[in-house]
């Protein structure tokens, strides 16, 4: 199939991009989309992260890695306002995004979102046909007109559009679980986005499913910046080229917050990693 | 090491018997008497159904006629003939005017109970509200609806019955709308949060959609409900003997009123009518019940 091919050619390339040496990896040294600086994350009077500062950059992947409870998710999720709802959430410090602070009192969650999109550890698309599904983003955000061109268009970027154009009137959720995942982030890149993130969006598929999505991954990174929580380190391994090591860690009053350990390059994370703990989780040792 | 060990070491040359007279003979009677009793239960339940439906049937049967639905309601009830126009009118009208009330009310409590006040004082107060008024019996209703609005208004009207179904089936529409609501995955407010959506469209565009078979069905039964209650009508309408199409001016009459007035007379001709009266009105909740099933499998979510 075309999309084994595609599937040897491009892992190799990012493997070569994610050391960080070549003239790729140099010239992404220009001002990161966000950034974060001393970031913690509350729920309520507990604090979940603590203190994180990393730059994303623009048009590559980020991988946020670590153990369960280390609080990826929630960096994550506070990266578009997605914790805006829970009771309680609070985000201390600051999460640029051009400079600006999203937390900032006058910025709208609407606003941050429609520009930084997400897609979930589960598919979870509408119970609404495919097309409808694609089309709701450019809806509600008063794109009117061609809309069948936007709908080919994201299916197309998605790597949907051959299997699904003949059936676009068709329940979403007649589809497979990865061709439904493929549909979710056909319907986040509908509304043109700068910035994707993604919460361990192959957990629920199977391994050839993965292999599409990630490939569909490093397809995106042309026209899109990607932050992606995974528990899979090889996945990591294979489609980021920075990664970010969080761990759990208990402070003196026994309290457990999420911790930025390490962030640096993937290649350069994985091979030569600068802290003991960034070691042990990678060298299975640990987690 | 011993789970890996035991099946090598078990004498594995002999057939399993799988038949069931290999089970003990225990476990083959707990069977049987499950079996039994749970057989016994949908009898029981369905023998009431079945003599219901073919008692009213039978009684009803014999004074239905296009004449029936169509003729005014005799001033006396010795009077042979004579049909329940007014009262099929009174209660279309007054079950449709209760329901206009009720459901959009109750549909939007409900979605201010489970998309914007969750667990806040003022929404867990309405919902204590809405259970308490859900145990309020019909006729305290009816009193409450005479005083608040008959003695008001000073006349008995269709509109007046109207109010005091609404009121009873308010609760029954937000505490059943909410239960749906409650049941659209919290993903997808997530996913269309995500894409840039406000709440109030991602309430009007996915959450609405996706409760909208459940809430129409859940609507559509408390009308059926609300159109077999007496009490409230008996107490708040008054009595008419002709059609009055006008809920807010003069005396009304609905079918349940109609069949507590004439079965309780000792004039067999007055018993027939009631007979034919409550054939109407469960043919008349039978087709509300219809529809809402067909509404519903209508908007269902379809899987392909």
């Amino acid at each position: 199939m075309a999309s084994n091919d595609t599937d040897l050619t491009t892992r190799p390339s990012v493997a070569v991009h994610a050391p960080g040496s070549t003239a790729a990896g140099a010239e992404t040294t220009t001002a990161p989309v966000m950034q974060l600086r001393d970031v913690s994350v509350y729920y309520g009077s507990y604090e979940a992260v603590r203190g994180t500062s990393m730059p994303i950059q623009q048009n590559q992947v980020t991988a946020m890695i670590g153990p369960s409870g280390c609080g990826k998710s929630t960096v994550l999720r506070a990266l578009n306002r997605m914790n805006d709802p829970i009771p309680g959430a609070r985000v201390s410090g600051d999460v640029l995004y051009h400079g600006q602070d999203l937390y900032a009192r006058d910025v709208d969650p609407i606003q941050v979102r429609r520009r930084i999109g997400m897609v979930f550890q589960k598919p979870n698309p509408f119970p609404k046909s495919i097309y409808d599904n694609v089309a709701y983003g450019l809806r509600i955000n008063g794109i009117k007109g061609r809309l069948d061109d936007h709908v080919e268009a994201a299916l197309t970027q998605a790597a949907l559009w051959d299997e699904v154009k003949d059936k676009l009137r068709k329940s979403a959720l007649a589809l497979s679980g990865g061709q439904q995942q493929r549909l979710c982030i056909a319907r986040t890149i509908a509304v043109k986005p700068e910035v994707i993130l993604m919460d361990e969006p192959c957990s629920a598929l199977d391994p050839i499913a993965t292999a599409k999505i990630e490939d569909l991954m490093f397809e995106l990174t042309n026209d899109y910046t990607i932050v992606i929580v995974t528990h899979n380190m090889q996945q990591a391994a294979r489609v980021s080229h920075y990664t970010a090591f969080f761990t759990a860690e208990v402070d003196d009053k026994q309290v457990r917050h999420g911790r930025l350990v390490e962030f640096s390059q993937t290649g350069k994370l994985f091979t030569n990693p600068a802290d003991k703990r960034t070691e042990d989780y990678i060298t299975g040792r640990f987690g | 090491m011993t789970v890996t060990a035991a099946p090598a070491t078990r004498p594995t040359a002999d057939r399993p018997d799988l038949t069931r007279a290999a089970l003990s003979g225990r476990r083959r009677f707990t069977n049987r008497l499950a079996t039994a009793a749970i057989w016994g239960a949908v009898l029981l339940a369905v023998v009431p159904l079945a003599l219901v439906t073919y008692t009213v049937v039978s009684k009803g049967a014999g004074v239905m006629s296009p004449s029936f639905l169509t003729e005014d309601i005799p001033n006396s009830y010795r009077r042979v003939g004579g049909g329940m126009a007014p009262a099929i009118i009174g209660t279309l009208l007054i079950t449709g005017a209760a329901a206009l009330m009720a459901i959009p009310l109750g549909v939007f409590g409900a979605i201010y109970l489970n998309e914007y006040g969750k667990q806040r004082p003022l929404a867990r107060l309405i919902r204590l509200m809405a259970d308490v008024m859900t145990g309020v019996p019909s006729i305290v209703m009816g009193l409450f609806i005479y005083i608040a609005w008959v003695r008001l208004v000073g006349q008995f009207t269709g509109f007046a019955g109207a109010l005091a179904l609404a009121c009873l089936m308010l609760p029954v529409v937000i505490r059943s709308s909410e239960e749906m609501l409650r049941l659209v995955p919290e993903e997808l407010r997530q996913a269309s949060m995500a894409l840039g959506a406000r709440k109030w469209k991602t309430t009007l565009t996915v959450v609405l959609p996706a409760a909208i078979s459940g809430i129409t069905s859940g609507s559509l039964l408390a009308v059926a409900r609300a159109a077999g209650e007496t009490a409230p009508i008996i107490i708040v309408t008054g009595i008419a003997f002709s059609p009055n199409w006008n809920l807010f001016d003069g005396s009304n009459t609905a079918l349940p009123a109609q069949i507590f007035r004439n079965a309780s007379t000792s004039f067999p001709a007055a018993q027939d009518r009631a007979w034919g009266a409550a054939l109407t009105l469960i043919v008349i909740v039978l087709g509300f019940t219809i529809i809402a099933r067909f509404i519903s499998s209508r908007f269902a979510i379809k899987e392909r």
